[in-house]
């Protein structure tokens, strides 16, 4: 038992190694918890990578929904303090009041609405390399590897999140984002089984994370925080309503 | 420092144009004329007119009768203030107050102006060879006042430069029409016999006052250099303005990159030190071919940061048509606001709207995709979703009420409600199944209704009684019902958000 406890140490500090060795720097003091719970353990020195592109596949608008209120909880750590979020897009449907129940000040976030989808691209550019902005997310219909490489070097000096939100489902090309996500709408659970609906309730699907453990997760959103809902936890409620 | 005026005479200002126009008059005899008192008056000649023994005011009748082959032109009204007009635009290269000077000439304030073409001399033969390739008969004369600069281009023109402070010895063999008098007074002079200036510029002022009015006082006053005269410049210098004449025409993106650079560092210092930024700026080029390109900027919070204001600008540069090459650059600050001198912070966090770079950064986006681009929203006292938001004014402006938390909102809602077929028991239940774009949901839970009513100030119509709906698949929308059921009109269901 003690020989492989070690083993399991010794991979770990390798794991380290290979990261550092690769310019993931582990940051000392500045580590955010951004409230994923076990996810999280899932990312390179299990911490939510901050200056990355985060790509989500939005095949259909439910999905969309689903990825802007998830992103909206991410916000809520990311913008503390004022921070400010930029939202690009030509053909807007995100609804500013909703961010209110994710913790995001609605008025902190500015829209830009473009005409192009070059346009996009361009704001967003311009966007990540202004280190004072909290994030910057963009609604496109596809992305090719070169652009997302020159948004991922443009961020790389300011240090700001990036969030895209793809809606072009049907190819998906390989980028250069660091993670790749899939937030699906699930069932939720009725709260001690009054009528209604319960707490939004996602699976959370990171398909691809640059140095780390792809993972699916079911989540949920729940006073003002997110909260992994476990396998015991649906058995037992669906016990409960069945009896 | 000496002020200096330049004024240039167009002797045959509306002849030379209409030559330019039409290159077959050139070296024959025109006059223009226009009708008074029921005959027709000649209001300007050319000089191959003039040369047959035509003369201004001359009745046509008369003119035609000593050269029968005069070409008669009608006069416009006008004219001549909008040919001297778009000569003294064309003039602003040369100094930046020129005033138009009717019937025929034009005044410029060269006031430290002259020793950037090397000299008086060397700059008064540039402007004048210059119009004289224009094609117009061109004179022109420098001396320290307006009275004294007009009176020398008319009337002896051999030496046009009056040194400083010799305007008074300049003036004294002139007849009395260069002070710029009425014609009676003048008529007087002359009948009293006083013809030349020096016969009576040195009577004393109370006794020509009775006699000929305080106008001519004042005219030998503002001659001499004793009164100021007020010039109305074409176009008003801004306070904050840079000039950058250049020696050789600019063809280059480089090299206007450099002149920008240039004029914004000295107009950013000036700026600095009066605690003042620009919100609006024009950037002119005067080009060769007498074309003038323009380009203008405006940031949302002023701004006299010099790397920020060149970024704005860096953004237009390809649009700027050099032509032949462009030979003068202004940049002008139209609109300055005070701005409050910012500390360096040692460390920065990420702070919210006020942000500098986030301002910077907003200036870039807006000069690049136009301002109506960006939006920011603040609650609004509606129920009623689509106005229950309004655009922010401000890039700083705070919600003056709190956001909406009670009420649940769909992170995406349509712009317009969307139509679609339910199956729902009546009353005021939700609906059991709905099919929105083909695809039929069955609806398992549901929360609701909220009914919002319409607010009939606004406009007409009937309530809604929005439902929250989860399908089997998990997916929420956000439905509702427009008005009541067993009302004449069947009531219709739409889709108008989806939930997280």
């Amino acid at each position: 038992m003690a020989q492989e406890k070690t083993k399991q140490e010794i991979v770990a500090q390798l794991q380290k190694d290979i990261l550092l060795l690769q310019g993931f720097k582990p940051n000392h003091g500045t580590t955010q918890c951004i409230g994923l719970g076990p996810i999280e353990a899932g990312f390179p020195n299990a911490v939510f990578p901050i200056a990355a592109i985060h790509e989500f596949l939005c095949s259909t608008p439910e999905i969309a929904a689903s990825s802007q209120g998830f992103i909206a909880g991410i916000l809520q750590q990311l913008m503390q303090n004022d921070g400010t979020c930029i939202y690009i897009s030509q053909s807007r449907s995100l609804f500013p009041t909703a961010l209110f129940a994710y913790g995001v000040q609605p008025h902190q976030m500015i829209f830009i609405d473009v005409g192009t989808e070059r346009d996009v691209l361009w704001a967003m550019e311009e966007a990540l390399k202004c280190k004072e902005l909290a994030a910057v997310i963009a609604e496109v219909r596809d992305i090719s590897f070169a652009q997302s490489r020159r948004l991922q070097l443009a961020l790389e000096k300011s240090q700001v999140t990036g969030f895209i939100l793809r809606t072009a489902a049907d190819r998906i090309a390989t980028t250069a984002c660091v993670a790749r996500w899939q937030i699906k709408p699930i069932l939720s659970e009725q709260v001690d089984g009054l009528p209604g609906l319960g707490f939004p309730r996602w699976q959370v699907e990171l398909l691809r994370v640059r140095n780390g453990n792809p993972g699916v997760w079911q989540l949920e959103w729940k006073a003002g925080q997110f909260a992994v809902v476990t396998a015991a936890e649906t058995s037992d409620v669906r016990r409960r309503k069945t009896g | 420092m000496q002020r200096r005026f330049l004024s240039i005479w167009f002797r045959y200002l509306v002849t030379d144009w209409q030559t330019l126009r039409r290159p077959a008059l050139k070296g024959c005899p025109f006059a223009f004329a226009k009708p008074e008192r029921g005959r027709k008056i000649i209001t300007a000649i050319n000089p191959e007119a003039a040369a047959e023994g035509v003369t201004l005011n001359m009745n046509v009748a008369d003119a035609k009768a000593i050269f029968p082959d005069l070409e008669i032109i009608d006069t416009k009204p006008g004219r001549e203030a909008r040919l001297l007009k778009g000569l003294g635009e064309w003039c602003v290269r040369y100094a930046p107050i020129v005033a138009v000077d009717l019937p025929d000439g034009l005044i410029l304030e060269i006031t430290g102006c002259a020793h950037l073409w090397g000299g008086e001399a060397s700059y008064l033969e540039e402007i004048v060879s210059r119009l004289q390739s224009k094609g117009y008969y061109t004179q022109a004369a420098i001396a320290d006042t307006i009275g004294a600069a007009w009176a020398k281009v008319r009337f002896d023109n051999t030496a046009p430069i009056v040194e400083s402070g010799m305007q008074a010895h300049a003036l004294l063999n002139f007849p009395p029409a260069s002070l710029r008098l009425e014609p009676q007074v003048i008529e007087r002079l002359h009948k009293l016999g006083l013809t030349k200036l020096h016969s009576f510029i040195n009577m004393p002022h109370s006794a020509l006052k009775r006699r000929f009015g305080d106008h001519l006082i004042k005219r030998i006053r503002q001659a001499l250099g004793q009164e100021e005269e007020y010039l109305q410049p074409i176009c008003i210098p801004e306070p904050f303005q840079e000039r950058l004449p250049c020696l050789e025409p600019i063809r280059t993106a480089a090299g206007i990159e450099v002149a920008i650079l240039r004029m914004l560092e000295s107009l950013c210092e000036r700026l600095q030190k009066e605690g003042k930024g620009l919100r609006k700026a024009i950037l002119t080029c005067y080009r060769v071919d007498g074309k003038i390109e323009q380009v203008s900027i405006g940031t949302s919070k002023a701004s006299n940061h010099s790397p920020h204001l060149f970024k704005l600008l860096e953004l237009h540069i390809s649009t700027i048509r050099p032509g032949f090459g462009i030979e003068l650059f202004t940049l002008d600050a139209t609109q300055v606001e005070d701005a409050p001198i910012t500390q360096e912070a040692l460390w920065a966090g990420k702070q919210g709207l006020n942000n500098q770079e986030v301002a910077e950064l907003l200036d870039r986006l807006a000069g690049k995709l136009g301002a109506n681009v960006i939006h920011r929203y603040l609650p609004d006292e509606h129920y009623w979703p689509e106005r229950s938001i309004k655009l922010a004014s401000a890039l700083d402006e705070q919600p003056a009420t709190a956001w909406v938390k009670d009420r649940p909102r769909p992170t995406m809602l349509l712009k317009t409600p969307v139509v679609i077929e339910v199956t729902a028991p009546v009353p005021d239940y939700p609906p059991m199944s709905f099919r929105y774009q083909d695809k039929v949901h069955y609806v398992r839970k549901s929360d609701g209704p909220e009914r919002i009513e319409r607010e009939w100030w606004a406009d007409a119509g009937e309530h809604r009684d929005y439902y929250q709906v989860e399908d089997d698949l998990g997916q929420r929308y956000w439905i509702f019902r427009s008005g009541h059921y067993g009302s004449d009109t069947p009531s219709q269901w739409y889709l108008h958000g989806f939930f997280a």
